[in-house]
């Protein structure tokens, strides 16, 4: 269970029922982050190290709140600036980590699998925050808790995601996290940005988004990628924004009362059209609130682990990690 | 040991019942009285229970007050879970399942209420939420029982029943709301 777990590494290792304590814990949370005084004494005494060896702007501002909130002390690193540009090897930054007496790491890392290689060479709790095209658990698990907190439910629910899902590690958190929990996922978008081998997900992928769409309770739009695509996976933007962008009229097809998510930063007009994205049906602003509440939640669960030795076995890395794109079941077709 | 509110994994003999089910009544009865007559009625009063059986209870004692007094009390429920001293030292994070003070604190006066009074642990825990949650004008503590063996310096304003206790005993108070029937009783810790 994950009061037992020293990391989080992806939903594909987390049973339902942990997905579930995750979610309820985050729910005392979000009522915290409404008090007068949003933070609770919890981790106070506990040092937390955030690595991020990419960019990322909310989601290590997220985590840092999300520590911050709880009372934990906070250390940022980044790769601009650190000894990584220097050439230390990510075991070397960790074992310094650890000589500083940082009880919990939480790394964004190119490479799918780092999160993974910390995790069986430290004896803090390690927390994924994106790791190259495998998994960004905790943004799994705060669109899981919107759409939960939105919709009342998660099971039977139809989701539709729609973008590149081959090179996403959001939607790959996603599809584990909500087929665990007994929504029906249909994916859509280019069809060079389709996963292969989806059976082994559980999941449709349709012809066209408006297929996607047809009577969908939630509508996750994935952000194109501009800095991930090297080679060009579409024609163009504007192209892209014709047959995949969501729009107004294409949402008509959806559940009248249909909610529409957005992981960030949106390329307005591409993926998702301005009056979608700030329409009645978005709940995307919600959704960072959310993920200070989920982080907060798994920051205080893997907190609570005291027993650093069955850790190694536990957390096998994410197969074929060694591949430089991630895992090959779900290459683009191309 | 672990002092709070901890899930208990020792084995518990219940000894006796020292105080049943009309007792029980009696005793919330007298202490709704009492909050009246301390407040010279009920007026900015809010009711805040400390999860598990402090809620009920806290819910008992608001019934009764508009039963003397005619006035609808706000209850709320503390989780003080998270504002635990012990977090670091036991086992697993406990669940938490989550605070709910319906209206705004600010210039009102809270009674905390909750089942046992023991260490002052778990009852400093909740002044330290409740300061976070606004600024009331005062806060006053009810409890069914005080064992005694405080650890920090916190006293009760309502008390139920004192009740001497060895360190090695459990008062255990059951509300039918959340045990299925009402009264206090004493049990030992098995070796």
């Amino acid at each position: 269970m994950i009061g037992t777990r020293k990391d989080l590494l992806g939903l594909e290792d987390l049973a339902p029922e942990e997905i579930v304590s995750i979610l309820d814990t985050a729910r005392t949370f979000r009522e915290v982050l409404d008090r007068p005084i949003p933070k609770v004494p919890s981790l106070r005494g506990l040092t937390a190290a955030n690595l991020f060896f990419e960019a990322s702007t909310r989601t290590r501002l997220s985590f840092e709140l999300a520590e911050k909130r709880l009372s934990a002390d906070t250390v940022n690193f980044q790769t601009s600036g650190s000894s990584v540009s220097k050439g230390e090897s990510l075991k070397d930054t960790a074992r310094n980590i650890e000589a500083m007496g940082i009880h919990l790491v939480v790394i964004r890392h190119q490479s799918s699998g780092a999160p993974h290689y910390l995790a069986r060479n430290l004896d803090a709790g390690v927390i994924n925050a994106g790791d190259g095209t495998h998994e960004h658990p905790t943004q799994g698990l705060l669109d899981i808790f919107t759409i939960r907190e939105r919709r009342g439910k998660v099971a039977g629910l139809r989701v539709a995601i729609i973008g590149d899902i081959a090179h996403s590690r959001v939607a790959r958190s996603n599809i584990w996290g909500l087929t665990k929990l007994g929504a029906s996922v249909t994916i859509a978008g280019p069809s060079t940005m389709m996963p292969m081998e989806v059976e082994r997900f559980g999941i449709k992928v349709a012809k066209s988004v408006e297929e996607a769409i047809e009577g969908a309770d939630v509508v996750n739009i994935l952000r194109i990628q501009l800095e991930r695509q090297r080679s060009t996976l579409y024609s163009s933007l504007r192209e892209y924004a014709r047959v995949y962008g969501i729009t107004s009229a294409r949402l008509k097809g959806a559940k009248p009362d249909v909610t529409v998510m957005h992981p960030g930063p949106m390329n307005r007009g591409v993926e998702i059209a301005q009056d979608v994205a700030d329409g009645e049906h978005s709940v995307i602003l919600e959704q960072v609130t959310n993920g200070v509440a989920v982080r907060m939640a798994v920051l205080y669960l893997l907190a609570g682990h005291k027993a650093p030795d069955e850790s190694a076995a536990e957390h096998p890395m994410p197969k074929e990690t060694k591949k430089a794109h991630g895992e090959p079941s779900l290459h683009p077709r191309r | 040991m672990p002092t709070q509110k901890s899930v208990s994994h020792e084995r518990v003999r219940e000894k006796a019942e020292i105080v049943d089910g009309e007792g029980l009544r009696r005793a919330i009865t007298r202490i709704a009285h009492e909050i009246i007559e301390r407040n010279d009625g009920a007026k900015d009063l809010v009711l805040v229970g400390i999860r598990t059986r402090g809620v009920p209870i806290a819910e008992r004692l608001a019934q009764k007050i508009r039963e003397f007094e005619g006035i609808e009390l706000p209850v709320g429920a503390l989780d003080i879970t998270l504002y635990r001293d012990d977090l670091q030292k036991i086992a697993h994070q406990p669940v938490v399942s989550g605070t709910d003070v319906p209206t705004s604190i600010d210039d009102k006066i809270v009674v905390l209420v909750d089942d046992v009074l023991y260490t002052g642990r778990t009852v400093r825990a909740a002044l330290d939420e409740l300061i976070d949650l606004g600024r009331p004008k005062a806060i006053q503590l009810a409890v069914i029982v005080d064992r005694g063996h405080r650890e920090i310096p916190i006293r009760a304003d309502f008390v139920g029943k004192n009740v001497p206790t060895s360190k090695r005993e459990v008062i255990m108070v059951h509300v039918s709301e959340v045990d299925e029937l009402d009264g206090v009783s004493i049990g030992e810790i098995l070796p």
